[in-house]
């Protein structure tokens, strides 16, 4: 289930070209994963690549109880879409 | 709030951030957790502790649900909104999401190795563990 609010969110900001947000607690709206693929992630860590997401998500993850992310780049999102999508869908 | 309020909860914030400081030097490996390590409160802790054990690596770990100025405190210090936290060598390396990757992709036996820590995972060296599961 997607949450407006999230879909709403400038994720231009990340230049992402793609992000995906469930919200696994059927709708309760405590527990999420999202993915976000962005060319601005490239040569960057993965600590660096969360807080971003931090960043962007910041008041909505002061109500989050559960949260899970997946940061890649485009790159690395062709090589693991498959896997991801089964993983989490 | 009045200034004396003020003073007070400017003077526990610094408290807290020293008694942190202090914390996550104390092991190579520290971690701040829901639960303890034979008892996780929360799925994210539970997998933490978990990587860890079948690294056989040694840690302090925290629970936050006893504290609640740890709990809100290693947030403000890391700044990082979620728990659990790892430390190595008294330095912030992620949350649940990023260990997990680190186990994956090799790195976190590399950083051990760095830290004087031989993970017991870490038989084929610089063969990037391929023995562990995906």
């Amino acid at each position: 289930m997607y949450v407006c609010c999230y879909k709403e969110k400038n994720w231009s900001t990340l230049k992402s070209s793609y992000q995906e947000v469930v919200d696994e607690s059927d709708g309760c709206g405590i527990k999420f994963s999202v993915i976000v693929v962005s060319s601005a992630f490239e040569g960057k860590p993965l600590i660096h690549r969360h807080r971003s997401i931090h960043s962007l998500l910041e008041e909505e993850l002061k109500t989050i109880h559960a949260f899970k992310q997946k940061t890649l780049t485009p790159a690395e999102w062709e090589g693991k879409k498959e896997m991801i999508k089964s993983s989490t869908s | 709030m009045t200034p004396f309020r003020l003073y007070k909860s400017i003077r526990s914030f610094s408290t807290t951030v020293d008694k942190i400081a202090n914390l996550v030097k104390k092991n190579k490996v520290v971690v701040f957790m829901k639960g303890v390590p034979d008892s996780p409160k929360c799925g994210f802790s539970n997998a933490v502790v978990q990587i860890l054990r079948m690294h056989d690596v040694k840690y302090d770990a925290h629970d936050v649900l006893e504290d609640e100025s740890l709990r809100q405190g290693i947030k403000d210090f890391s700044n990082w909104p979620t728990i659990p936290q790892v430390f190595i060598n008294g330095e912030f390396v992620g949350g649940c999401d990023i260990l997990l990757e680190m186990h994956k992709n090799g790195e976190l036996v590399a950083e051990l190795k760095k830290v004087g820590i031989t993970s017991a995972l870490s038989e084929n060296e610089g063969s990037q563990e391929k023995k562990s599961k995906d």
